[in-house]
């Protein structure tokens, strides 16, 4: 049936006379918001403890008020100031600087600036701490000179432009940071040879994450097809073998490949005992990347194993005897009937190795020595020890980004219905 | 009396009871076995003074800095006193996240009258810090190397010397300390070392010394990783703190000895962090004034050996409380053993550790 009201046809009501069409849609809504009021305490609770504190991290890689919120007074004074003159400020602004201070050094937020513009000069923090100490007994007038006599990075125009630059609320200058780059006198150029270190870190956690997620896939697989396939008592057993090292914590099973590699460890005393190694150049397998390798591979396995599992039991076993009654070889059984039917698991379980995989911080630390870090290890590093929690949000932002981006392209090629969990 | 009144009245009295009691105080500190050397300093004998007070220990100075500023921003202060390190100190003083100390009103003086702002001495690095300790960063070695051929190392350059010392060293994975001793290494006097490590040749040409024996070495970030690499022979030489050594040494009788030259002082001690509501405020001070007296930091020196912070607190310090040896021979202090030492540069290494920090991690990824 057409829709009557559109051509001026009867309109179809229900028993107390409002038009179906809008009984229906009250009906729809009323349906709509009570699944919306059950899913509410969920809703809330990811909103509240999950979507805005990461919301709130991720925007500190842009936010910088405290040079503005410190020194407000200075920041309006600059704002007249010519950086490209090359000549140093005028008395207002020392003046101003000289106010502002003073009520910073009140409220000791004076050094906490310090630390802030040390991320992007060295010597800041020092510069405002001393400077502070000074700055009540400066006499009234003359401010230049006497700022000057403080600290002569006063008298230095470089401290006023990275003043003068930082002083907006927002700043590119954690982004920067984060690919290598840096904002300097001369604008914007890539560190220094020697000092870059984000990007190739990007590179190579993406890198090893791949490697680990392949050797899990390659390990993975045949204990999948095994525990789907072997009689329920056997598989049992090895169920067990795979879930008790999942349930093992993290750090016991780290340190117990520390045992298991290092040079005095375990395998290399079998290798030196069986004369296949000489005691003088035993292997070395840990803090490196083959230790990260190794032991995250072992770690992440069971996120392999248990989605293809699932999914392995749900093929059954006629497809696999219609295809060698029809002919086939073994091989060509599997490969072009079975193992089409497994990528849905592969698939999950590859992506959960990846993701998790990416974000790893403790194994690396431990097991990784230099070449075998990731980029949370840095994240890491600026969050609990260098206080730049700018520079560990930008590269946050970045590190998310790029799983984002991954995911994107993984739907756009294998697609995201193609992931089954069981 | 039914049973109804009976537990109206006993919870009443539990409630009671719980509200004269529940006086927690939470104090955050390392850890093993330097919280326990506090535990039976400080603690114990604090809270049997005062029963009423129930210390909590919390084992988070690892990452205090970043749980306080967490903490401060939340406006939510669950610590009443926070064991760090003195960089950690002047950081958070830095930030307002500590609290300003005065320092002859809030500490006892010493025995002899000294006000405590001289008894601690040079030793109060920042205006928020109250030293407990001086640890020292040093080196260890292993006595039984074959390959040595019956040499021992004499000085911090045995370090950088494959020829005659080979075989793998640990070094902490950050630019403090090893630069310096680098530099020291590749003959720059000790005077000079920080202006020399203020330039660009400077930081390269501590790392091209580093380089000579970058690839026989295991970084370390905990300090517990060196004593281990060391008892399983995993290096020969191996830089960590002081304590950890005595206790490798001393405790577990590992054949490995001290190479106290070119040792690098540091402090711990006790913050206060901002923003305490008074009552609780009053309840840290009562310890503090306690837990930092003459005879309270000589007798921690009893389980670990770490120096006191108080000059006064020297010629307390005895004989280990289970070992029984004498203490002061291990303490980093000690004048034999302190015959070329460093004090760990905090207003420089405040400035340049950023900086430094971004090429050292730089030059151990290429």
């Amino acid at each position: 049936m057409t829709d009557t009201t559109a051509n001026g046809g009867p309109v179809l009501t229900t028993q107390d006379g409002t038009p179906l069409k809008v009984s229906l849609a009250r009906a729809l809504r009323r349906e709509k918001m009570r699944s919306l009021v059950l899913i509410a305490p969920l809703l809330i609770f990811i909103l509240v403890s999950f979507l805005l504190p990461i919301a709130d991290m991720l925007f500190r890689s842009v936010e910088n008020r405290i040079v503005a919120d410190t020194l407000p007074k200075t920041v309006a004074a600059l704002s007249a100031w010519n950086a490209s003159s090359g000549e140093l400020p005028d008395e207002n602004v020392y003046a101003a600087l000289h106010d502002d201070l003073l009520i910073a050094v009140d409220e000791k937020s004076h050094t906490r600036l310090g630390s802030r513009l040390n991320y992007e000069l060295s010597g800041m923090s020092s510069l405002f701490r001393k400077t502070g100490r000074r700055v009540d007994r400066m006499d009234e007038g003359n401010y230049k000179e006497q700022f000057i006599k403080v600290d002569k990075d006063w008298g230095k125009v470089e401290t006023w432009l990275f003043l003068k630059r930082y002083s907006p609320k927002y700043t590119p200058g954690y982004f920067l940071n984060a690919v290598d780059a840096e904002y300097g006198i001369e604008g914007i150029k890539m560190k220094p040879e020697d000092e870059r270190i984000y990007l190739y870190l990007f590179w190579r956690t993406m890198f090893l994450s791949m490697v680990i997620t392949g050797s899990c896939l390659l390990l993975g697989y045949p204990i999948a097809f095994l525990l789907a396939n072997l009689p329920l008592r056997y598989s049992n057993l090895l169920m067990i073998l795979v879930l008790l090292p999942f349930w093992t914590s993290l750090l016991v099973r780290t340190s117990a490949w520390k045992v298991l590699l290092q040079q005095q460890g375990v395998i290399n005393d079998t290798l030196v005992w069986l004369g296949l190694v000489s005691n003088t150049d035993r292997i070395v397998m840990i803090n490196n990347q083959t230790g990260t390798i190794i032991a995250m591979t072992h770690i992440l396995l069971p996120f392999m194993i248990l989605p293809l599992y699932s999914v392995m039991r749900t093929i059954s076993p006629s497809y696999m005897r219609a295809a060698r009654s029809l002919g086939a070889t073994d091989w060509t059984a599997f490969w072009r009937v079975y193992f089409p039917q497994t990528i849905p698991g592969i698939g999950a379980g590859a992506i959960l190795v990846f993701i998790l995989s990416i974000g790893y911080y403790i194994t690396p630390e431990l097991v990784g020595g230099t070449d075998g870090i990731f980029i949370s290890n840095r994240i890491a590093y600026h969050i609990s020890s260098s206080l730049n929690w700018g520079l560990a949000a930008a590269l946050g932002v970045i590190l998310l980004s790029l799983v984002l981006l991954l995911f994107y392209v993984y739907d756009k090629i294998v697609g995201i219905d193609n992931v089954k969990l069981g | 009396m039914n049973l109804k009144t009976l537990i109206l009245a006993t919870t009443a009295t539990a409630m009671f009871a719980g509200a004269a009691v529940a006086k927690d105080m939470t104090i955050v500190s390392w850890g093993g076995a330097y919280s326990a050397s506090q535990n039976n300093a400080y603690h114990k004998p604090y809270m049997e003074q005062h029963p009423d007070i129930n210390i909590i220990n919390d084992e988070s100075s690892n990452e205090a800095v970043a749980k306080l500023r967490a903490m401060n921003e939340a406006g939510n202060i669950t610590w009443d006193l926070v064991d760090v390190v003195a960089s950690d100190a002047i950081r958070l003083c830095d930030e307002g996240l500590a609290m300003e100390i005065n320092f002859d009103e809030m500490l006892a003086p010493a025995p002899d009258g000294t006000p405590a702002s001289e008894d601690f001495g040079d030793l109060i690095v920042s205006d928020c810090f109250i030293p407990q300790i001086v640890y020292s960063t040093t080196f260890g070695y292993r006595s039984d190397v074959a390959e040595w051929n019956g040499k021992e190392p004499q000085d911090i350059c045995a370090v950088f010397d494959l020829e005659n010392f080979p075989g793998k060293r640990s070094l902490e994975k950050r630019p403090i300390n090893n630069m310096e001793w680098a530099l020291l290494c590749d003959g720059v006097a000790k005077d000079e070392v920080y202006d020399v490590l203020e330039t660009e040749e400077g930081v390269n040409r501590a790392l091209a010394k580093l380089d000579t024996i970058k690839d026989q070495v295991v970084w370390w970030s905990a300090g517990a990783e060196t004593p281990q690499l060391l008892a399983d022979k995993e290096v020969v030489i191996g830089s960590t703190y002081n304590g950890r050594l005595f206790s490798l040494i001393e405790e577990q009788k590992q054949p490995v000895k001290m190479l106290w030259d070119a040792q690098v002082f540091d402090l711990d001690g006790w913050i206060i962090p901002t923003g305490l509501p008074e009552d609780r405020l009053q309840m840290v001070k009562d310890y503090l004034y306690f837990a930092t007296d003459t005879q309270r930091l000589a007798d921690q020196a009893k389980y670990i050996s770490y120096g006191p912070a108080r000059k006064s607190s020297a010629p307390l310090v005895g004989k280990h409380a289970t070992l029984g040896i004498d203490m002061a021979p291990h303490m980093p202090t000690d004048p034999a053993n302190a015959t070329n030492t460093f004090l760990y540069n905090y207003e420089w290494w405040a400035d340049y550790r950023d900086d430094l920090d971004a090429k050292f991690q730089a030059w151990l990824t290429q």
